[in-house]
């Protein structure tokens, strides 16, 4: 591990994007255009549920303006029986969900599409392609997806024997739950319930392509994984990943949603039969309708624990939405919800469920939030039964280094008694909280944990000494949240040199190497080590010319504050050499200076994060307000505070709107009820508090920087926390989100437990 | 088809345009006139992100007819810095991390410039009500009232 | 069952051909500079073509397809119909198209009127404030607009003109049910008029919604009282969202006259706005929740205003 001397690491530097993000020249998706550029429209199904019986494009096709119409023939088949794997995505339902193929399974499903001179003219084209639909019954919710006359999504789908929607299961266990549960004095069963809801990226889905005549094709678009980008765009196409280029753009927020396509592979096919650039863009309610939000869950949680307060047995049985195709996040609760914790007998099992909604993506610790609600819910309430402090509880039953995880490996390092610590020792947990501070008025205050995976990955990077003595960093990960301002940080404090000097842009698939995506909470981590090795080796390069210049040995030269110096007075009397004037001299003594390092990159030890919230409720009106957030997160090294605090504040107002107002609701005929950001109610500025996040440092050895990923831990404790700090305010649990005021009304009005 | 000819100000100076009547002023920013620092978010009002001054009032882009600009004069984010001179607002943007993607903060800005030149003191609630408006998913707004509360005090120092 | 039929971009069961389409292009924009060429032009369509105030609603409606006007009538450009003009003695004539922003920045409108406009200053953020105009808000005719409730409570009354001259109206006689009017083909709502304020007088309006702004109003109540030595001698009930148009509460008011707003008094106001709704269940609000809230918010607006009241 370098040596730390904070000059830019942990400073809050400016970073590097930043003036062309504040004066709006940064240019995101929908930004780009290209000359001779055309518009795409997709056609949506207006069903819920139907099989396509057939679909007449000829009248689109002769509308003037119209040059090219594509439906499923021109996406790439992958059959239902064989799996083939993108990373974590299946492209048999990548290709069905990017357009629609034996049916409609959503409202909202993909079923054609035109490009035309302008979208106008794209749009009046889509109203005349003519589909032959056969409506079948739609189902939408969980519990009416299970049932046994349940209308059947995939007819190729069966589980435990018989036609089903459940097309997939994952179990982990430890131990003997049954002996568990006999030795336990306390057990707590509880059934959770959370809806759906979406990533809420304020930048929509969008992408200009262009496929030349010579089949080689560009795409520009904002996406969590250019290298994903190319790689799904080709399978969907059957174009070689060699012709397709694919260029980030600055992203508007992802959280998970953007680690797939949606419109791609459909403009690509588009560019490809007119001739033309595409440009596609969605609309808010296509956004809303079409792409993946989170699952909702019905999740069962069972723990008992002995008097003194050890937990012996838990249970979960997870049902979590896939969607209208396979692939739910089930690592998330059924990995997630235990995992901090040293229970010895675990019975977690998980159940993917499809039904006529839009497919889920992925939502920041993609599944664990709704696991955590549940999990941590339980053991507040097992807290209040065995008479506890619910930290003292954590802390008692905190996982330690060299125990065996739940999902599996050994646990390193584990930080997550820190965190509880953390709020335990802080004002917040021990400020006065006056409860009923007028009438009509309660006041709450809720604690709660979490446990995140994290990643490392493939992650490239190029370090290139200008001519000027300068730096160009380039990078292979989408910048969601600051990404660069940290990388930056890293390479200006290792090369001793002024902050300013340091570019670090973000290649695309033709320029640097392969790079996983940026999710995970891994892009800091990722790219810091990579950045890290390969200005390390860009060291030894400037110290192999400063040692040719004065004819000395390499192993005699170091580098110190940007410059190569002696190592000792038996090295020789030089006097130091800086980064300009090596690099000046850079052609003359041997060539560029730069490297490119390609890491896969491992040690990304989890996530733990513990929050305390106080709540107020308007009892009259139902209506809950959060009034103060403390959230610990063990984030390893904070390389630039300014960012790691804000993907904790970010984190944790995504679970104040997961908790409180945030929903998918439906209609009668299976369509999305509140497409929009009026009726999709996510939180505005003056629904929240300050945010206080509580960064605790504790290096990770396995990274050399100390970094440990920090993207997602912090969605994953608010909405149990939320839910706690309602039940102390109110003396009711919620068992299901969100709290919206007609709910907590209802509650409330029911007879008292 | 016949398309209007609209003649305006637009950041100072004279701009005229072609459009649609039925066309939204965003539209016609982001596509004829290449501004394309004003973002579209939702289309609908909803969140802010297509921010503009019309004679000097705040609006959403989304919801104005772009023939309405006629002999107006509109301000966008692109105008708000002066040459290399960033607003101080967008200065303290950058020194408090108070953006993560940044698709939002064109509209954030152009709200709370707005905001501060009603109301030059505001407390931290009318911060918030102010910029109620602008949808931000990344930052929890925590760091965004920050940089606004402290740029209105430097701006009241540097004011007397 | 089969079905075979052709596709617009986003098809309801029942929806027409192609919402988003060319109609577009052919759409006809005129800026009136006077109300007789505005309502000359607004009847020569037939139906056609819709009023182009703050465009808050009608842009919306435009883009989802609901609205396809053949011509727009902006008629921000007739001076009768953006001006805010202090009438004495709390009377104020405001244009139908002013914005509600300008009506915030007016040096007297909130003194007499901080009821009314805080209900305008309610309609979406401060960006929709720029534009949104409360003759915008009244036509458009949702049953949840945040100024109705307090425009009924003040007693407005509107001046229409048509192309059988100028008329004036309750405002509460406007709505007819959601998205209608009581406008007869031609007619433009000019202005809104609001009544001298007897001393002792105080309005206010609340809404209950789920976060703190941007929502469209559960529930809205708009309650306006004359006090005299502590006693309630006239008062004004408005009640939104809760029916399919805004809701004069004439029982509610009769409740609080001749009282001091004793519990009973509020309560038995509360209780004639519960009786008086004929909500909805719809993504907003359940039937049980809004009726509970029109209760709450009557007790709630009833005590501001009193305070208000008090204080002139």
């Amino acid at each position: 591990m370098n040596d730390m001397t904070n000059k830019w690491i942990g400073q809050r530097t400016i970073r590097p994007d930043g003036a062309d993000k504040v004066t709006g020249r940064a240019q995101y998706s929908a930004d780009y255009a290209m000359p001779g550029m055309i518009w795409g429209k997709i056609l949506r199904s207006p069903h819920a549920h139907a099989r396509i019986r057939s679909i007449d494009t000829s009248k689109a096709e002769a509308l003037p303006g119209v040059k090219a119409v594509v439906t499923a023939k021109d996406i790439v088949d992958f059959p239902v029986d064989k799996s083939v794997m993108l990373g974590i995505q299946d492209m048999r339902w990548m290709c069905r969900n990017v357009m629609a193929r034996e049916k409609a399974l959503f409202h909202g499903h993909p079923v054609a599409a035109v490009a035309a001179i302008n979208e106008e003219v794209a749009a009046e084209a889509c109203s005349l392609i003519e589909v032959d639909y056969e409506v079948l019954p739609h189902v939408i919710e969980i519990e009416d997806a299970i049932r046994p006359d349940a209308p059947i999504l995939h007819e190729w789908n069966r589980f435990e024997g018989k036609p089903s929607n459940i097309t997939g299961t994952m179990v982990l266990r430890a131990g003997d739950i049954e002996k568990g549960f006999a030795e336990a004095d306390i057990v707590v069963e509880r059934t959770f319930r959370t809806r759906p809801v979406h990533q809420g990226y304020i930048e929509p889905h969008a992408c200009t392509v262009s496929c030349a005549p010579d089949g080689h094709v560009t795409i520009w678009s904002s996406s969590q994984g250019q290298f994903m980008v190319r790689a799904m765009t080709s399978l969907l196409t059957g174009i070689p990943q060699s012709n397709i280029r694919a260029i980030p753009a600055e992203i508007g927020g992802g959280f998970g949603g953007k680690t797939i396509i949606y419109l791609e592979p459909v403009a690509v096919m588009l560019s490809k039969k007119s001739g033309r650039p595409v440009k596609m863009v969605m609309t808010r309610e296509e956004v809303q309708r079409a792409t993946g939000p989170a699952p909702g869950i019905l999740a069962t949680v069972k723990m008992g624990a002995k008097k003194d307060g050890t937990i012996v047995a838990a249970e979960g049985t997870f049902y979590l939405q896939a969607g209208a195709l396979p692939g739910a996040p089930l690592r998330g609760p059924v990995g997630c919800s235990f995992a901090a914790y040293a229970i010895p007998n675990v019975l977690s099992v998980g159940y993917e469920v499809c039904s006529n909604r839009s497919k889920v993506a992925a939502y920041r610790a993609p599944g664990s939030p709704q696991g955590a609600f549940a999990a941590e819910c339980v053991l507040d309430e097992l807290a209040e039964k065995l008479g506890m402090d619910p930290l003292e509880l954590r802390i008692k039953n905190s996982a330690k280094p060299g125990d065996k995880a739940i999902y599996g490996p050994t646990f390193g390092q584990v930080t997550f008694r820190e965190t509880i610590e953390a709020i335990r020792n802080h004002p917040h947990y021990t400020a006065p909280l006056e409860r009923n501070p007028r009438p009509g008025v309660k006041r709450g205050r809720g604690v709660a944990s979490g446990f995140w995976y994290n990643a490392g990955g493939e992650s490239s990077v190029q370090v290139n000494i200008t001519e000027d003595g300068n730096v160009v960093v380039t990078t292979g990960h989408p910048d969601v949240g600051g990404s660069r301002a940290s990388i930056a940080n890293v390479v200006a404090e290792l090369l001793g040199i002024e902050h300013s000097r340091v570019n670090v842009i973000i290649g695309d698939t033709m320029t640097i190497g392969y790079s996983n995506l940026t999710g995970g909470s891994r892009v800091t981590f990722a790219s810091a080590m990579v950045a890290t090795a390969s200005t390390e080796r860009v060291i030894g390069q400037l110290r192999e010319r400063a040692a040719r210049i004065w004819g000395i040995d390499p192993e005699a030269v170091k580098w110190e504050d940007g410059m190569a110096l002696p190592a000792g007075d038996n090295a020789g009397r030089f006097p130091p050499l800086s980064l300009a004037e090596l690099a000046a001299r850079a052609n003359e003594m041997g060539g560029p200076i730069g490297t490119q390092v390609q890491l896969n990159t491992t040690g990304a030890d989890p996530g733990f994060a513990t929050h305390c919230v106080d709540v107020e409720v308007d009892v009259e009106l139902g209506i809950i307000r959060v009034i103060r957030y403390t959230a610990a997160q063990d984030v390893g090294r904070a390389l630039h505070p300014g960012y790691v605090e804000g993907q904790i504040q970010g984190g944790v107002v995504q679970g104040i709107g997961w908790a409180l107002s945030e929903e998918y609701l439906y209609d009668s005929k299976g369509r999305v009820d509140n497409p929009s950001f009026l009726d999709y109610r996510m939180p505005v500025c003056s629904d929240v508090p300050m945010i206080e996040p509580v960064m605790l440092e504790i290096p990770n050895p396995k990274h050399p920087q100390g970094v440990r990923g920090v993207g997602e831990a912090p969605i994953v404790p608010p909405l149990a926390a939320i839910a706690n700090a309602v039940h102390d305010a109110l003396g009711k649990r919620f068992y299901a989100l969100p709290m919206s005021p007609p709910r907590v009304i209802e509650r409330l009005e029911e007879a008292a437990e | 088809m016949s398309k209007m000819h609209v003649t305006t100000t637009i950041n100072g100076e004279p701009v005229e345009f072609l459009c649609d009547p039925a066309a939204s002023m965003l539209e016609v920013l982001r596509g004829p006139l290449g501004l394309t620092g004003t973002k579209e978010g939702c289309g609908t009002g909803d969140c802010g992100a297509c921010s503009i001054t019309l004679d000097g009032r705040l609006v959403c882009a989304c919801l104005m007819l772009a023939v309405e600009a006629e002999g107006r004069e509109i301000g966008t984010i692109e105008g708000m810095a002066e040459g290399d001179h960033l607003h101080p607002l967008q200065r303290k943007f950058l020194e408090m991390a108070a953006l993560q993607c940044g698709i939002c903060t064109p509209g954030v800005l152009m709200s709370a410039r707005a905001l501060l030149e009603k109301n030059p003191d505001p407390t931290e609630e009318e911060v918030r009500f102010g910029l109620a408006g602008n949808l931000c998913r990344c930052t929890g707004y925590d760091k965004i009232v920050r940089a606004v509360l402290e740029t209105a005090a430097e701006m009241r120092g540097a004011a007397r | 069952m089969h079905r075979k039929r052709p596709g617009g971009l986003w098809r309801a069961a029942n929806g027409p051909r192609g919402e988003w389409t060319s109609s577009m292009t052919n759409i006809r924009y005129l800026a009136p500079q006077t109300l007789e060429e505005a309502v000359a032009a607004f009847a020569a369509a037939a139906g056609a073509a819709r009023i182009l105030a703050g465009g808050t609603d009608l842009l919306v409606q435009m883009r989802a397809g609901v609205a396809k006007p053949g011509t727009i009538i902006d008629i921000k450009k007739i001076p009768e119909m953006t001006a805010i003009e202090d009438l004495g003695g709390g009377a104020f004539r405001i244009g139908a198209a002013v914005p509600a922003a300008a009506l915030a920045e007016h040096p007297t409108f909130g003194k007499a009127w901080p009821g009314v406009l805080e209900a305008i200053s309610l309609i979406g953020s401060k960006q929709v404030q720029g534009r949104a105009s409360p003759g915008g808000n009244l036509c458009n005719a949702s049953p949840a607009g945040d100024s109705v409730p307090a425009m009924v409570a003040a007693g407005a009354v509107v001046t229409i003109q048509g192309p059988a001259g100028r008329r004036e109206m309750p405002v509460e006689k406007v709505p007819a049910g959601p998205g209608r009017t009581n406008l007869a083909p031609g007619e433009i709502v000019v202005s809104f008029t609001l009544p001298a304020r007897p001393k002792g007088s105080g309005d206010a309006y609340l809404r209950m919604i789920p976060r703190t702004e941007m929502d469209i109003a559960v529930v809205g109540c708009g309650v306006n009282l004359t006090m005299e030595g502590g006693v309630v001698t006239a008062a004004r009930v408005g009640l939104g969202a809760v029916a399919p148009t805004v809701l004069l509460v004439e029982e509610a008011a009769r409740a609080l006259i001749g009282t001091r707003l004793e519990e009973e008094a509020l309560e038995a106001a509360a209780a004639a706005c519960r009786a008086a709704c004929r909500p909805i269940n719809d993504k907003r609000g359940t039937i049980a929740y809004r009726i509970r809230v029109a209760g709450v918010l009557l007790k709630r607006a009833a005590a501001i205003a009193a305070r208000r009241a008090g204080g002139n």
